[in-house]
């Protein structure tokens, strides 16, 4: 069940200059949250921002009652989020969406800048189920991958980084580990890159989730703003996925934008 | 307690808040939030003759106390929502109406005339002001002769309370309430969206992919406010209004106005529990200033 609640802000850690990680306790007991579910978070006091901003769930600690959410500072919403502090709260409507299914023993995860979030929660939920899975990080260069090493208690982590800065140059796609056999792959990044990654799936008849990212307004499937052109007609990011079955998006992976 | 009950035409509201269609799905969406019940009336999504798919990504931009949107009437088509949808929702203890659209009179005629079979509706709103679309919509709003024809249309083959909405982007509003007044509607519902339109610099290009949108939000309260008060003094029709309210103190505004009804639309997003607080802050404002009921001070500017 959605719920809006006023959050305490109990950790704050800025990660490069990119990025900032928000620790969050709810004031009851948080509801189960699936991995790949998001937030819609209220930007207060800010003129310029009117609309929730939806930032997908990082982190969930159910014995401290508190979610964690990784943030990339994009625009002026986020930007005023960076500008809160330790002991101030925060309004959430949550848990949104539909996450991953944490299908497949041998599942391989692909994250790119910001989109490396979910599949935190993600890897966690894996492991839970005894499943180690395999971690592909990737960036234009090591400063853009905002959580490096945390990962490696859930799975093997790879990096690919443009520059070489971190593990091997290149894409993600490019990375050796990339072309392993797996059974499943979650992805979530830049579109070109789950586009790339979601093709390869497409080709080698491996199962595969994408996590979308579109401009919403509401996150609950009322105002129909943040629809993807699905292979059954527009469906709300917000509320069918963000997390769709890449076999249902045949026109968005051949589509060039 | 202050009595909140008010009348539009044969229906009867518990309280003067509603929402506003395409800013609160079919009701269903806000279930985890608030009881739907507490509420004076659901207007459903606009419901078109056949299912559409709507304008491509990305309809919605973000404005100063404002937001665009190009959505363009998705919807399931009135065939799936008086099968599928109507029976889930049809017995939320609250005025369920049906925002009728289209892009023909013919089309408009027969949603209506749908709708019209479903006991637990006792009313439609009759969309003639959607910017969002390339046939009909708004161009059936912006002409009083028109406008009157599609409302005369409808008036035949529906019997049930019949309120047509208003579009902003015209000339002068009171000379289309006056013509779809004649014409038989039971009252009017304003405003729609402003036509309006956003770039984006840095890529030099549109925001939304149909180049203009309609505008919602606070930015837009000032005219609608206006616009209603001109109506209302202009018509003998219950006037229900609309545009950028997201407090009690904004639905005050329309009822002094004049307005018997309010219409909660793009607040929904930022707070989908929003309506129930107007419900509560308009009881509050009755008991602080002792006024026992609401109709009193409607229409009071």
């Amino acid at each position: 069940m959605k719920q809006i609640a006023d959050f305490t802000i109990v950790g704050r850690e800025q990660l490069g200059e990119q990025y900032f990680s928000l620790t969050l306790r709810h004031p009851d007991q948080l509801p189960a949250i699936e991995a790949g579910q998001f937030v819609e978070v209220e930007v207060s006091d800010c003129r310029e921002v009117l609309l929730r901003r939806p930032i997908s769930i990082h982190d969930v600690d159910e014995e401290q009652n508190t979610l964690k959410l990784l943030v990339q500072i994009v625009g002026k919403g986020t930007r005023k989020l960076s500008e809160l502090k330790v002991g101030e709260s925060l309004n959430l409507i949550f848990p949104l969406g539909h996450g991953f299914s944490v299908r497949g023993e041998r599942p391989l995860l692909v994250g790119g800048g910001a989109g490396i979030a979910p599949l935190f929660h993600l890897a966690k939920s894996y492991s839970r189920k005894g499943v180690e899975p395999t971690i592909l990080l990737g960036g234009r260069t090591k400063a853009l991958i905002p959580v490096r090493d945390a990962f490696e208690q859930y799975g093997r982590v790879f990096y690919a980084t443009e520059d070489g800065s971190l593990g091997e140059k290149g894409l993600v796609t490019q990375h050796p580990a990339f072309a392993g056999r797996y059974d499943h792959i979650c992805t979530c990044g830049p579109t070109p890159m789950m586009k790339a990654v979601g093709r390869y799936a497409m080709e080698k008849g491996v199962e595969c989730e994408v996590s979308l990212e579109n401009m919403m307004a509401c996150g609950i499937g009322a105002c129909l703003c943040c629809v993807c052109d699905t292979d059954d007609g527009h469906k709300c990011v917000c509320k069918e996925g963000p997390v769709f079955d890449v076999r249902k998006l045949t026109k968005w992976l051949a589509a060039t934008k | 307690m202050a009595k909140l009950e008010t009348k539009i035409h044969n229906i009867v509201l518990k309280n003067p808040v509603m929402t506003a269609s395409g800013t609160f799905g079919y009701g269903e969406e806000f279930a985890d939030f608030i009881d739907l019940s507490r509420l004076g009336g659901i207007v459903v999504k606009g419901t078109t003759g056949e299912r559409r798919q709507g304008n491509p990504y990305p309809r919605m931009a973000e404005t100063p106390a404002g937001m665009l949107n190009a959505v363009g009437l998705q919807n399931v088509g009135v065939g799936t929502f008086c099968k599928e949808v109507y029976p889930r929702i049809k017995d939320i203890d609250t005025n369920i109406l049906v925002n009728v659209s289209g892009s023909s009179i013919e089309e408009y005629c027969s949603v209506a005339e749908q709708v019209d079979a479903l006991d637990n509706v006792p009313g439609i709103e009759l969309n003639i002001s959607c910017p969002n679309v390339k046939k009909g919509g708004m161009g059936f709003g912006t002409d009083p002769a028109m406008a009157a024809q599609v409302v005369k249309e409808v008036r035949k083959v529906y019997r049930k309370t019949l309120i047509v909405k208003l579009t902003p982007n015209v000339t002068s509003i009171v000379d289309i309430a006056k013509a779809v007044e004649q014409a038989g509607a039971d009252s009017v519902s304003l405003i729609n969206t402003l036509l309006g339109m956003a770039i984006d610099v840095e890529r030099q290009r549109p925001c939304l992919s149909t180049i203009t949108g309609g505008l919602s939000g606070p930015c837009v309260k000032p005219i609608a406010v206006r616009m209603v008060w001109q109506v209302a003094h202009a018509v003998q029709i219950p006037v229900v209004g609309l545009g950028g309210i997201s407090c009690a103190a904004d639905a005050l505004e329309f009822l002094m106005a004049g307005a018997k009804a309010v219409q909660v639309g793009t607040a929904n997003f930022l707070d989908p529990a929003v309506t129930v607080k107007i419900v509560d802050g308009l009881q509050d404002y009755c008991q602080r200033h002792q006024i026992e009921d609401i109709n009193d001070i409607i229409g009071i500017i």
